[in-house]
């Protein structure tokens, strides 16, 4: 065997041993805290159940049809549908107004303000106001995750925009291209790095934002969210709400590594950046092939 | 045939500082023109208000902007686009059809001997092949004038010799009005027709000097004595250019 090969096998094996070997401490704390902390097992499952218990209890009831894993994927079915389409909506609209910005130093001036404002302000304190405009269902839902997914999408794209090489700025001014051509021809794929990032960035926001969205809003065509929200409020449901909780997780983890994914194949040939998300320990998360 | 020519151009930035303090300047097609002077001395400068990406404070400059060639300090190249893209650019920014341009691309590509790289990607390239495909991008187009900013000032010692031989090999066929940047003494020798020295602050041409070498040049002129004491005698005006 070379030695090089050699070597990259033993890197691809400490970017799968090593974060195993994080999981089993973790979950050997969570046994022994359990263990210890509760004096009698039933006090123990309606507090800090173990973790077994949240598979055979939480999800195992396959044929239950209002706990487990057949209602927890049913329930998440809406909170994927919410998701998406409010990262969709979140990206078009970050995009657009990012790219105004760019184009006019007024318009960025009258406009970043109120997108930091829009970033801080605690969205679901405003609940009532939210409920007045855009209902219960899964309209105001959506609305919570675009407002909350926004703000890293249209920052991170402004940025890429405004960072793009002078040295190629002067390229396109010497060959007299339009004010269209240098956005579509130079800007955009300049910023196709950070936008990505942005994007993957939001991708996390918008899974919290749907689900927490189905605290406030429980209406309509509801989310997993509800699901958790509901097994809360009864001690002895604990390993439901386990249950649920980590399968909406598993979704964002799911949603950070696709668009990961997505990441390296648009900007595979060519980037700088592309090398350092190579380089960097997340690539557990992307195909291993083709490295 | 004057193809650039300039006219007490000066050029004082908002901060006070003189670049540039009245420069003239003429350069006919087939002569290559090389500046050399201390870092900081407003030689780039001059190229930028040559080019028009900046005005000068006073002065005029006559030259075709249409036929224009720029090659920068980095290669400039888009780092999403392969080799081919990247030498078609600037004919496709100007708009010349895309039919039209594949034959001038192609032959540009030959001319600075990328053929077997043309699906490459910038970041695959070495440095020296980055410069070559940034001098097919501006050799598409056949300017008549030719900028040259301090193009192989990054390259190793050995590379840059080629790149010389082969730039002048370019010249000799394309017959265009070269201008031409360094901090090389013997590059600039090399190259070129004419040499002149400017000074810093204001930055000022304090002398010129004519190279006589006939064309084609064989690298070897690199050695020879007369090669050796025009160098001494541009490095004697640098000094007094520095103090």
């Amino acid at each position: 065997m070379k030695l090089s090969s050699q070597i990259s096998q033993n890197r691809r094996i400490s970017t799968i041993v090593l974060p195993v070997i994080t999981f089993i401490v973790f979950l050997s704390i969570w046994y022994a805290y359990a263990k210890f902390h509760y004096d009698n097992p039933v006090q123990r499952r309606n507090a800090l159940p173990y973790p077994h218990e949240i598979f055979t209890d939480g999800f195992l009831p396959l044929n239950d049809k209002v706990n487990g894993l057949r209602p927890i994927l049913g329930y998440m079915w809406p909170t994927v549908k919410v998701t998406f389409l409010g990262l969709l909506i979140a990206v078009v609209l970050g995009v657009f107004v990012a790219t105004l910005m760019n184009l006019s130093k007024g318009i960025e001036k009258s406009l970043f303000p109120y997108a930091v404002i829009l970033q801080t302000v605690p969205i679901l304190a405003i609940t009532p106001l939210l409920t007045e405009l855009f209902g219960q269902e899964i309209g105001v839902r959506l609305v919570v995750t675009v407002l909350v997914a926004i703000f890293p999408v249209m920052t991170n794209m402004l940025f890429g925009l405004q960072s793009t090489d002078r040295a190629l700025h002067d390229l396109f001014t010497l060959n007299q291209a339009s004010r269209w051509t240098r956005l579509i021809k130079l800007e955009f794929p300049s910023a196709l790095p950070s936008l990505m990032t942005g994007i993957r960035i939001a991708s996390g926001s918008a899974v919290i934002g749907s689900v927490v969205a189905d605290f406030f809003f429980a209406k309509g065509e509801k989310g997993i969210g509800y699901y958790i929200r509901t097994r809360q409020q009864q001690a002895i449901q604990r390993p439901e709400m386990f249950a649920g909780t980590i399968t909406a997780s598993l979704f964002g983890i799911a949603m950070f590594v696709l668009i990961g994914w997505i990441t390296s194949r648009a900007i595979r040939n060519w980037h700088d950046s592309n090398l350092a998300i190579r380089q960097s320990s997340f690539k557990i998360l992307r195909p291993l092939k083709g490295n | 045939m004057t193809a650039l020519s300039l006219h007490n151009i000066s050029m004082t930035f908002p901060d006070g500082t003189q670049a540039i303090d009245d420069v003239d300047l003429t350069i006919k097609r087939g002569e290559f023109v090389t500046i050399v002077g201390p870092s900081g001395c407003g030689k780039s400068t001059l190229l930028r208000i040559i080019s028009g990406l900046q005005q000068p404070t006073s002065g005029t400059c006559e030259v075709n902007r249409k036929s224009l060639g720029y090659v920068f300090q980095d290669s400039v190249l888009l780092p999403w686009r392969n080799v081919r893209k990247n030498v078609e650019l600037n004919a496709e920014l100007q708009g010349v059809p895309k039919e039209q341009r594949q034959e001038s691309v192609q032959k540009a590509i030959n001319l600075v001997k990328l053929n077997d790289h043309v699906t490459k990607f910038p970041h695959q390239l070495s440095g020296g092949m980055k410069m070559r495909c940034s001098l097919a991008r501006s050799l598409v187009s056949q300017p008549q004038v030719f900028l040259f900013d301090e193009p192989f000032g990054a390259l190793d010692e050995m590379t840059r010799e080629h790149l010389n031989d082969e730039l002048l090999n370019i010249f000799l066929q394309e017959k265009f009005a070269g201008l031409f940047i360094t901090h090389s003494i013997q590059e600039a020798v090399f190259l070129s027709t004419r040499v002149i020295v400017m000074s810093s602050q204001p930055g000022r041409f304090i002398s010129e000097h004519t190279i006589d070498f006939p064309f084609p040049r064989v690298p070897d002129i690199r050695y020879s004595a007369e090669f050796a004491e025009l160098c001494g005698r541009i490095s004697h005006d640098l000094k007094l250019a520095h103090a």
